[in-house]
């Protein structure tokens, strides 16, 4: 046996799971291969708004090795609608068939399908469809699609606008008028595309038991299981869900995409495997984007630079339909969260959220909360820029104080922040960057005409969405709880089953930590088990950062059940009464005695050969618990970054960029670094590279490869250090907080901020996302043609 | 994302591969690398009815320094020219530009005249040929002819290669000694391709300039020779006054392309900016 390192929670364990990655072991549904298996192609509608005259299968359907071609108007009534998981009170949902019947709203919408025998010759015929479409009016941008003369997407859908939500506290109006100045921005947040290593892919197989096993790349593959059954019509305890490996999630794999309902619907029409796998291309027109806001924001200060009040009207576009969780990610996931991390009282936000021409939008890494963190992040900056105040300073009197946790923002009742220590993060992160030395640098070299700049930004926000009776209040129909299962075999070693699921984020090893700590038992002697619906019990799945606070906790409690009914088995083998027994280090004993102590795996055997249980005790260590939260743990952060800005070619190098996180307890530091840093990359490619971009006219997708797409490399981002600090959560038992959001929250406004810092010798205050090079040399251009030079 | 199908010949001589390539010049596509062509082939944005598979011809392989000119092979690979000491040593700005061009895996299978022949606007090696005032040696069935750098590149993905001619080798005549070239480029984020990019030669005689050339990419339609810097410089001191007023005149010369990452105004003043840096590099 190895020896056992106890703690393991704190420990920078390298993952458990790496070697099977990187030998190329990890197995994934591309890689899924069954005898008889068919493959679908989809045929997507080259138009962003179209009526859709006629769909000609003939030709397909005569192809070589064709089995079966289908437009929208053959699967109608058999299959769907799709309808949205989370939907807000007061929100119209639009109709959203499968595939599309009489009418095409987004460029890259299905219109039809082929089932083949070889995977090109269901490209082939694809190509044969024939479809007459009568085109119509696009819109893709929000702030055009609730004008008054915008084309119309949805009948039930006036104006364009499913949802209108309000959040108010205090008096915004009262603060205005107290205030020195008002000062207004106008904040663009760039529509991205999440792109996965893996794109989606489905193999769905009919089993000789009448059963459904459907493979798919799911975050939540319980929640899956219910959605396919429900709007496919197969009773759930039939169906299957299996996620095998994921390459990368970001909130994109967890939604309900019309593939995913084809696939089970024709095996089990064809009594055959059906797959169909995403290219990179279909995946930038068919898997949801992320992000596309427009933001008004109005900020109340008086000249010291206390911020009285804020008001923000948001425009959340999530393209064509409510995709699954679109209706809560503008209005709650992002305007609840809009003062940050700052004392403002004033408060006073309405979103809405607008139905356009595109790809529909729903969660990537953050959700809301991004957007949130870049509308108090943008303010503060701003009114330190305005007033010529120092940007940190600006931060430390604004901050939500230590004595002020648990923390109601604006006095609502909606948002709580459970504790944090935000001048200690600043402090911290200040230290680690030396703030003084930089500044110093940056003043000296800005004389030299070399233009670096320094920027702040501060977050906080709650994740694990709970509890599960909350979660009715806002239309959000799933729980917020996780299930655990730890089952001991007969020599003592644990296999865990959790409800969470890892799309690359290492839950093999962070959960074996947490269950090795409470079993006392050596990690080499836990297995983990996720992502099959028939081996683990139930689950909601891995997104929102609630992986670690809500499974973790889970799997705590649970592991803590296994120890209390060992304790009682170890009590009736040794004869003695339980409550004298102490669990350590993996062995029962009963201090101040000369009893021998009994080892775990002692107890496992007896607890299945049962031979000397206690009385009222079963046979079996096998342990389910369902975890419900009390509340939402909210980290937090400060981030620096340093960089410099060739006015010339607008290209910006990033000199330096230091994260200070709380995320509560560390259960493992290595791991929780690689989550920052992942994070962090991909915030900084939304501030600097990343942008979707159509047609404004036409409505056609113009990144619509990696050729135009500009997913960051290792070329494009810096060396990060990221440090922590430990403000355990008092909303679960372990002390954790939510950690795979942060850096893609904090980063964008961080490096928009060293960005503007950089060119203020310009005289340049704004510039939307992201920072490319030509518009950073457009605005110097115009910022020195306005100076007369 | 599966291609037409298609026919696939191996070409086992250079004869055989014209021989190909005259029977169907419309139809007839020739591959190396493929780096290019394998997309295109895969959104069917192209469907040639026969791909001919050059890599194994052996007489279009290969760097040879020789005394007056050097000669590189059309089918040798970006990485090959990074690797090749004897190259190197007399034209350092390959190992430079091809460190430049995409990944090793890349540059492990790309070739130098896959990139020429496919004339992208933005490729590395036209601005390269061009400053290094190379001969591109194409043949046909007719025989063959050699053709200017910087009159091969004509337009958009198109050049001087008639349909059934086949790229050969790049001939540069050997530069004096103490020339001195250098290959700048401002990369797209997402192709890596340039936006802008600059290759450039200078040879200092008595403090002023004899000899400069300048190739730029991915500013125009084609690759160019930057001409009007050049003659503008001849004879003078390279001071930091002369180059940037060069740079600036070649910039105004400039019909620029623009595109929705890009515009014209902002490629004319990376032209300017990158031949100033270039050239005042390379003075120094």
């Amino acid at each position: 046996m190895n020896a056992t390192v106890l703690p393991y929670i704190g420990q920078p364990l390298k993952r458990r799971e790496d070697f099977k990655f990187l030998t190329g072991k990890g197995r994934y549904v591309d890689d899924i291969r069954l005898p008889g298996m068919l493959h679908m192609a989809i045929a997507r509608s080259p138009h962003a708004h179209a009526i859709i005259k006629n769909v000609d299968l003939g030709a397909a359907k005569a192809a070589p090795g064709v089995r079966l071609a289908l437009s929208g108007q053959d699967l109608q009534g058999k299959i769907g609608p799709i309808v949205p998981n989370w939907v807000m009170p007061g929100t119209k949902v639009p109709f959203r068939p499968v595939v599309a019947i009489d009418r095409v709203r987004f460029v890259g919408e299905c219109v039809a399908l082929v089932v083949a025998e070889t995977q090109a010759q269901a490209y082939d015929a694809v190509g044969l469809i024939d479809v007459d479409y009568e085109m119509l009016p696009a819109v893709i941008d929000e702030e055009a699609a609730i004008g008054p003369d915008a084309p119309q997407l949805h009948d039930n859908v006036p104006g364009n606008i499913t949802t209108v939500y309000k959040v108010r506290g205090g008096d915004y109006a009262m603060a205005a008028r107290e205030a020195d100045q008002v000062l207004k921005l106008r904040l663009v947040n760039n529509r991205l595309i999440p792109t996965c290593m893996e794109t989606r892919s489905v193999v769905a197989a009919p089993e000789p038991d009448g059963t459904l096993t459907v493979y798919m790349p799911s975050q939540v593959p319980h929640m899956h299981r219910r959605w396919i059954a429900e709007t496919v019509g197969i009773p759930e305890h039939l169906l299957r869900v299996v996620a095998p490996d994921i390459g990368g999630g970001f909130g994109a794999k967890m939604h309900l995409y019309p593939e995913e309902l084809l696939c089970p619907h024709l095996a089990r029409e064809l009594g055959a495997p059906v797959k169909w796998w995403e290219s990179r291309s279909e995946s930038h027109q068919s898997t949801n984007h992320g992000r596309a806001h427009t933001e008004n924001i109005e900020v109340a200060i008086k000249n010291d630079g206390i911020i009285l009040g804020l008001k923000v009207e948001t425009l959340g576009n999530v393209g064509a339909y409510l995709s699954n969780m679109a209706s809560g990610g503008p209005t709650v996931n992002t305007v609840n969260f809009g003062t940050g991390n700052y004392r403002i009282a004033n408060y006073e936000a309405t979103s809405r959220v607008v139905v356009t021409n595109t790809v529909p939008v729903d969660a990537y890494r953050g959700y809301g909360r991004p957007e949130g963190a870049y509308i108090a992040e943008r303010a503060i900056d701003a009114v330190a820029r305005h007033l010529n105040l120092d940007q940190v300073e600006i931060r430390r009197k604004n901050f939500i104080q230590l004595a002020d946790f648990p923390y109601r923002p604006y006095g609502g009742m909606a948002v709580i922040y459970d504790s944090g220590n935000y001048q200690g993060l600043l402090d911290k992160a200040l230290a680690a960057f030396n703030y003084d030395a930089r500044r110093n640098e940056r003043d000296t070299l800005r004389r030299n005409g070399i233009y670096r700049g320094i920027g702040v930004a501060a977050y906080t926000h709650m994740c694990g969405m709970a509890p599960s009776r909350r979660l009715a209040l806002i239309g959000f129909d799933r729980g917020g709880w996780e299930s655990a299962r730890v089952a001991i075999d007969s020599s003592g070693r644990a296999t865990v089953y959790s409800g969470s699921m890892s799309q690359g984020h290492g839950h093999v090893t962070s959960l074996s930590q947490i269950a090795a700590d409470v079993l006392q038992i050596p990690i080499e002697s836990i297995d983990v088990i996720q992502g099959d619906t028939r081996q683990v019990q139930a689950g909601h799945g891995t997104f929102n950062s609630r992986s670690m606070a809500v499974g973790g906790s889970s799997l705590h409690v649970c592991s803590q059940r296994i120890v209390a009914k060992a304790k009682k088995m170890a009590a009736g083998m040794l004869e003695v009464d339980e409550k004298d027994i102490a669990y350590a280090a993996g062995r029962f004993s009963v201090p101040g005695t000369d009893i021998a102590p009994l080892a775990f795996g002692k107890v496992a055997r007896m607890a299945y050969v049962g031979h000397k249980l206690p009385d009222g005790v079963t046979p079996g260590l096998d342990e389910t618990v369902f975890y419900d939260p009390t509340g939402m743990s909210a980290p937090s952060g400060v981030h620096l970054a340093y960089v410099e800005v060739d006015p010339e070619t607008g290209i910006v190098d990033i000199i330096d960029y230091v994260a200070v996180d709380d995320v509560g307890t560390l259960i493992n530091p290595l791991l929780a670094a690689g989550q920052i840093h992942g994070g962090v990359v991909q915030g900084i490619a939304q501030a600097l590279y990343e942008e979707v971009s159509y047609d404004p006219d036409s409505g056609q997708l113009l990144t619509g490869s990696l050729l135009d797409y500009a997913v960051p490399r290792a070329e494009h981002v810096p060396s990060i250090t990221s440090l922590f600090q430990e403000t355990p959560s008092p909303t679960n038992p372990i002390g954790v907080k939510g950690i795979g959001e942060s850096g893609s929250i904090a980063a964008p406004p961080c490096m928009v901020h060293a960005v503007l810092d950089a060119l203020s010798p310009f005289g340049i205050s704004h510039l939307d996302m992201p920072l490319t090079p030509p518009r950073i040399w457009a605005a110097v251009q115009s910022a020195r043609n306005g100076a007369g030079q | 994302m599966i291609p037409a199908p298609f026919d696939y010949v191996r070409a086992g001589s250079l004869a055989e591969a014209i021989d190909f390539l005259r029977r169907d010049p419309d139809g007839t596509k020739l591959v190396a690398g493929g780096h290019t062509l394998i997309p295109t082939l895969k959104l069917r944005l192209a469907s040639p009815a026969l791909l001919v598979d050059i890599r194994g011809v052996a007489e279009m392989k290969g760097i040879l320094v020789g005394e007056d000119s050097i000669s590189i092979g059309v089918l040798t690979t970006h990485a090959e020219l990074l690797a090749s000491h004897a190259l190197h040593q007399v034209l350092p700005i390959f190992r430079q530009a091809a460190n430049l061009i995409a990944d090793p895996q890349v540059r492990n299978r790309g070739t130098i005249g896959g990139s020429l022949a496919n004339a992208d606007p933005a490729a590395d090696w036209p601005a390269i040929v061009i400053a290094l005032k190379a001969e591109l040696e194409v043949a046909s069935a007719s025989g063959s002819r050699r053709v200017a750098a910087n009159d091969f590149f004509v337009d958009i993905f198109s050049t001087a290669l008639e349909p059934d001619e086949v790229l050969v080798a790049i001939h540069i005549p050997r530069p004096a000694a103490d020339t001195r070239f250098s290959y700048r480029k401002i990369r797209h984020p997402a192709s890596g391709y340039a936006v802008v990019g600059v290759a450039a030669g200078v040879r200092v005689n008595v403090g002023v300039a004899a000899d400069v050339s300048i190739g730029v990419t991915g500013a125009a339609g084609h690759a160019f020779a930057g001409d009007v810097a050049a003659k503008f410089l001849a004879g003078k001191a390279l001071s930091q006054g002369n180059i940037g007023e060069a740079a600036r005149l070649q910039s105004a010369a400039t019909e620029c392309l623009s595109d929705r990452y890009a515009s014209a105004e902002y490629r004319a003043s990376l032209v300017r900016t990158e031949i100033t840096r270039a050239l005042l590099a390379l003075a120094a």
